[in-house]
């Protein structure tokens, strides 16, 4: 048996969120339209299920630019492609969380990431100096103490990116994710604010204790149910459930939870650099985006400087550069 | 008994692949004699599943495989071979093979087959065909391809080994290997065991894909 190369899949072209673009193969012609989520200067981000109907993927397409040379445009497309790709399965490796590298394709321009849940803490910050706002300076307390908490996880997520040799290159408040707890995962958050010393809610240990009753983690059999033989349907079931849920204990809580896992995105310009300078420019830059939401936000980002200060060997210096930084600005003079 | 599944991927409705798990194989060095012979009628990707971590591993292979050979570009002779090459860290075949493909001492095997056209009645290839033929020519109890029963067959050790990922803090796993939470190890009650085994080889999982997917580059 000979394997001609494979023709386009025949079916019916699929209506095109992007008039004016095309997605290289196989996304292009796929009955699965990809939909469009965002578009920068060098990518556009789009939501695709990948390997199975019901997983969903981020996939980060550099589309050529018309006004470069086609050889030197492939290459510059390619190089970033891979740098970006490189340090995101370097992270992953050394256990920061950041969204995994799925597939690549270097040549076609794309990189499928894993789907990240939840958003930016931008969002958070935001809703946070609204409320802070409405209820004047008498806020409540232990909403308080939640935004210092996320401030903490903030301020570790950077230390540990650090720590293994990778600066961003673009640390804003849109590119840090907060990511809530599976169901399944609840127990890890009970084991961080153990060690946080903040005392476990009530709530976790009890999504906790129905999950060791359940037996098994959701996280399988919902694979399990996704991967069933013969699925040509999308099996949408467990994931609806899933964000019910969700919905409803935030609905209950009030306001929406800052429980969850920091997730660093957009590794676009990261660098793989254990220079002191350019930690302390991806927290300068970090300081402006906390500076540019609201005034009120600088005791917040003295917290993430606090804990980033005691994440990692070496993070002090950092700090005492981080000062030096601030004097003269993200760029370095280049008088005298 | 267990028989073939059908999968999909998303973006490839035309490329139904076929998958069959089997324990307990007896004629694994008469299977591998036939690739080696390069037996038409043995045109599989015959996969030792020790070394398959999840059905999204494979699949992921799968993926590359089938977008690769999209844009023809396979570094092996055939679809099936490239699965094999796919699963690999290096650019190495014979080591691909080595390593993930089937050798005299398999014990459980996965045997996938893509079609690269549709099911129709034109079409010789079937869920069906693919089933008797495998009855025939494969000694060994068919199981269902699932994770839950890969969760019994992978060797944890030797994927960490191939895929190197020992230097990090990558998948705890069941062997009590430090994992991401290593430090913290609070076993409430042991009970927790299980769940700390998944989420170790799903961060296992996601390190793998990216080594993957980053392969030749």
């Amino acid at each position: 048996m000979t394997y001609a190369p494979a023709p386009a899949p025949t079916a019916e072209p699929a209506p095109q969120t992007h008039p004016t673009l095309t997605l290289p193969a196989p996304f292009a012609t796929s009955p699965d339209p990809p939909s469009l989520l965002t578009q920068g200067a060098e990518a556009i981000i789009y939501k695709i299920s990948f390997l199975t109907p019901s997983t969903s993927c981020a996939l980060k397409y550099r589309p050529p630019k018309p006004y470069r040379h086609p050889t030197l445009d492939k290459r510059l497309t390619k190089a970033r492609l891979l740098a970006e790709a490189r340090v995101l399965v370097k992270c992953r490796r050394e256990g920061v969380r950041v969204p995994a590298v799925l597939a690549a394709d270097w040549e076609a321009g794309w990189v499928g990431l894993e789907w990240v849940e939840g958003g930016t803490v931008r969002g958070v910050l935001d809703g946070w100096v609204h409320r802070e706002e409405k209820e004047g300076a008498e806020g409540e307390g232990g909403k308080e103490k939640e935004m210092l908490d996320l401030m903490m996880r903030v301020g570790r997520a950077v230390g540990r990116m650090h720590e293994i040799g990778v600066c961003h290159g673009d640390l804003t408040t849109s590119n840090l994710m907060l990511r809530p707890f599976k169901k399944g995962k609840a127990k890890r958050e009970e084991k961080d604010s153990t060690r946080d010393t903040v005392a476990p809610t009530q709530s976790s240990r009890e999504a906790v204790r129905a999950q060791l009753a359940a037996g098994k983690g959701t996280v399988s059999a919902e694979r399990e149910t996704a991967m069933t033989a013969e699925s040509t349907a999308p099996a949408p079931a467990p994931v609806t459930q899933d964000t019910q849920e969700g919905r409803e204990k935030e609905d209950t809580a009030g306001s929406p939870t800052l429980a969850g896992d920091i997730v660093l995105i957009d590794f676009g310009l990261a660098t793989q650099s254990s220079h002191d300078e350019d930690r302390a420019v991806d927290l300068y830059v970090l300081e402006r985006a906390f500076a540019a939401t609201h005034p009120a936000a600088e005791p917040l980002f003295r917290e993430v400087l606090r804990c980033y200060g005691e994440s990692y060997k070496g993070a002090r210096v950092v700090l005492k550069r981080l000062e030096e930084v601030r004097m003269r600005g993200r760029k370095r003079s280049m008088l005298g | 008994m267990a028989s073939v599944q059908t999968f999909y991927l998303p973006h490839f409705p035309s490329n139904p692949i076929y998958i069959a798990l089997f324990k307990d194989v007896s004629n694994a060095s008469f299977l591998r004699q036939q690739l080696l012979d390069a037996n038409t009628e043995f045109d599989y990707a015959f996969l030792d599943a020790t070394m398959i971590l999840s059905s999204t591993h494979l699949l992921a292979a799968l993926f590359r495989t089938l977008n690769d050979s999209l844009h023809n570009r396979l570094k092996s002779r055939t679809i099936h071979s490239e699965i094999v090459f796919s699963l690999s860290p290096n650019n190495n075949i014979a080591e691909a093979f080595r390593r993930f493909g089937i050798s005299a001492t398999t014990n459980s095997l996965i045997a996938v087959k893509i079609s690269m056209s549709p099911p129709s009645p034109s079409n010789p290839l079937s869920i069906e065909s693919v089933q008797s033929h495998l009855t025939r020519v494969v000694q060994g109890t068919q199981m269902v391809f699932s994770d839950e029963t890969l969760l019994g067959l992978t060797d944890l050790e030797r994927l960490r080994k191939v895929y190197k990922l020992d230097s990090g803090k990558v998948g705890g796993g069941g062997a009590g290997k430090k994992g991401r939470n290593g430090k913290e190890e609070s076993v409430v009650n042991g009970m927790n065991g299980f769940e700390d085994e998944v989420d170790g080889r799903l961060e296992m999982e996601s390190v793998i894909l990216g080594i993957m997917a980053l392969k030749g580059s």
